[in-house]
Formats: structure tokens, C-alpha cells, sequence
């Protein structure tokens, strides 16, 4: 069952993976990159990480793709000549990327995976896991061993937010905005003035 | 816990992250291609994490991706930002075209 699961899962994420970079349409490029990030959320249920799943599916499919969306949709760009100039890479491209492919698989293929020694160095300080789900554990790690790289990554996100908004803000002239100090300060006073028309004179 | 070999995950990462090394590769029209394989690569990379945590018991990894995951939702806020920016001031996203710190 496992394994049926396993390659549905990655058959689709590498499929639709292959569509993300082909997709004529930057929008159905958006939409294959959601899929392909549910089915690794799928891969991580099977691995038995619940948490990082969930915040897969909720951060990417929800956040970060949407924010891809939105871009997407806001810039408008023509379809047809984005796509020029693909051939003309293939052949450099997918020469250097069946060299690496080759590497990894050659590396992963013949790689024996130590058990037990390293096993017994990492996981000694780590609390006792044995009755918790992964959230808690998750959480009993990440609060305690890595808080200050936790709040580093508070930080990281909290400078990408200043950074985004100030790469995007722009004051435009010409607009009529409304100004609310000035609103108030505005009294009968000095905003209303009483004129004596001459009788047949005209303003 | 899991009685998937290892090797199948890694392969499965190792071949997102081609897919997403030939996205930046042969994508020169489109800088938001560009970004989403980014996206692709370090997704791949936290497959290999998630699965080397679940298969040594070892939460550093799951952890780890968490930072991973953080620091790509900041990469990609600040990308967009750039190319929107970038189309305003010029009005393409075309990767050719940006070429004007050639010198």
C-alpha cells in the first residue's frame, strides 16, 4: 500500500514538475506547482512528518502560490513570445542536467547508508519521542535546542516583509487621496467666506 | 517506521531538482519561471532532508526544513517584489533584456 502510494505521489509530482517548466501558459505553470506541491506533501505523510506536511500544503499551496498568482496575473504579459529561445537552450541544458542526474543517481546508487553509529551521536540529547506525535516533537525540538535559529527565521521573514513593501511601495502624483488631519483641521473658519454680491455688478 | 528504501525518495529529489535546474536553464523569457524552479530546487532539498529525518529518527532535519521553507516563502516574497518593480520600470520580465548592468 505504501509503495502504490509512494509512486502515485512521485509520478505526479514529477510529471507535473515537468509541466511547471514547459507550460506555455505562466498560469498553468502556477497551477502544476500547486500540484506538485500536494503530492510531496503526500511523499512527507508517508515519510511520517504530519507537521511539515500540512505546512506545505497551508504555506505554499496557499501563500506562496497564490502571491505567484497574483503576480502572474498582474503583470501583463503576451504568452506567445516568452516562449522563443527554448530550443535553442535544450540541447546546452539538457546536457548538463542528464551530467548532474547522472551524478546524483550514481551517488545515491552507491552510497551504503550507515545505521546505528550515527544513530546513537545525533539523537542522544533529543527528548524521548517515543510516545509523541511528530507535531510535538517537532515543537519540543524547535523551541528549546533551536530557539534562537527559530527567531532568526522570525527575523529573515520579518526583513523579506519590509523589503517587499518598500520595493513595491511608490507615492504616484496626481492622485487625490483622502487626508484625514486635514479633514479635521479644516474649520468654518478659514474654509468658508461670505461674499457681498453687488446687485447686477456680477461676481 | 517506513518500508520505502531511502534511495527512492533521494532519487525522486535528485530528479525535482534536475527539473528545476533545466526550468532556470531553459527558461530565458520569464523571470517568474525562474522563481518557481527555485521552488522546485528547494522543495527537492527538503524531500532529501524529510527523508533522511524519518530514516535516522532525527528531528534536526523536519527542523531544518522548516527553516528551509521560511527562508524560500522570504525568497520568493522578495523576487515578485523585484519583478514587479522590474516591469514597472521596464515593461518586460524577459530574463534577455536585463541587461542593463552589463557595463
Amino acid at each position: 500500500m505504501h509503495y502504490i502510494m509512494f509512486y502515485i505521489f512521485a509520478t505526479i509530482a514529477i510529471i507535473s514538475s515537468i509541466r511547471v517548466i514547459t507550460a506555455r501558459n505562466p498560469v498553468h505553470s502556477v497551477l502544476f506547482l500547486i500540484l506538485v506541491f500536494c503530492n510531496v506533501a503526500g511523499l512527507f505523510l508517508l515519510l511520517g512528518a504530519e507537521f511539515l506536511a500540512m505546512v506545505l500544503i497551508i504555506v505554499y499551496a496557499g501563500a506562496v502560490a497564490v502571491l505567484f498568482l497574483f503576480v502572474v496575473m498582474m503583470l501583463d504579459i503576451n504568452i506567445v513570445p516568452l516562449r522563443e529561445g527554448f530550443l535553442s537552450y535544450l540541447p546546452i541544458g539538457g546536457l548538463i542536467g542528464m551530467i548532474l542526474l547522472v551524478e546524483l543517481v550514481m551517488v545515491t546508487a552507491g552510497w551504503v547508508i550507515p545505521t546505528g553509529n550515527l544513530l546513537a551521536t545525533t539523537t542522544h540529547d533529543l527528548p524521548n519521542t517515543a510516545a509523541l506525535t511528530n507535531t510535538e516533537e517537532l515543537g519540543k525540538v524547535l523551541y528549546t535546542r533551536y530557539v534562537y535559529q527559530f527567531q532568526t527565521a522570525g527575523i529573515a521573514l520579518l526583513v523579506a516583509m519590509i523589503g517587499a513593501i518598500l520595493l513595491t511601495l511608490r507615492s504616484r502624483s496626481g492622485v487625490r487621496r483622502q487626508s484625514v488631519t486635514r479633514q479635521l483641521v479644516r474649520t468654518k473658519a478659514n474654509s468658508l467666506e461670505l461674499k457681498k454680491v453687488q446687485t447686477r455688478g456680477g461676481v | 517506521m517506513p518500508d520505502i528504501a531511502l534511495g527512492h525518495y533521494l532519487i525522486v529529489g535528485a530528479i525535482l531538482f534536475i527539473l528545476g535546474f533545466l526550468g532556470i536553464f531553459l527558461n530565458r523569457k520569464n523571470v517568474i519561471i525562474i522563481l518557481m524552479s527555485i521552488e522546485l530546487m528547494l522543495l527537492a532539498v527538503n524531500i532529501n532532508m524529510v527523508a533522511f529525518s524519518a530514516y535516522w529518527h532525527d528531528l534536526t532535519g523536519q527542523v531544518f526544513t522548516m527553516f528551509i521553507l521560511t527562508v524560500a516563502a522570504a525568497e520568493t516574497a522578495i523576487g515578485l517584489a523585484i519583478v514587479v518593480v522590474l516591469f514597472r520600470n521596464r515593461g518586460t520580465i524577459a530574463v534577455e533584456e536585463i541587461n542593463q548592468m552589463k557595463g
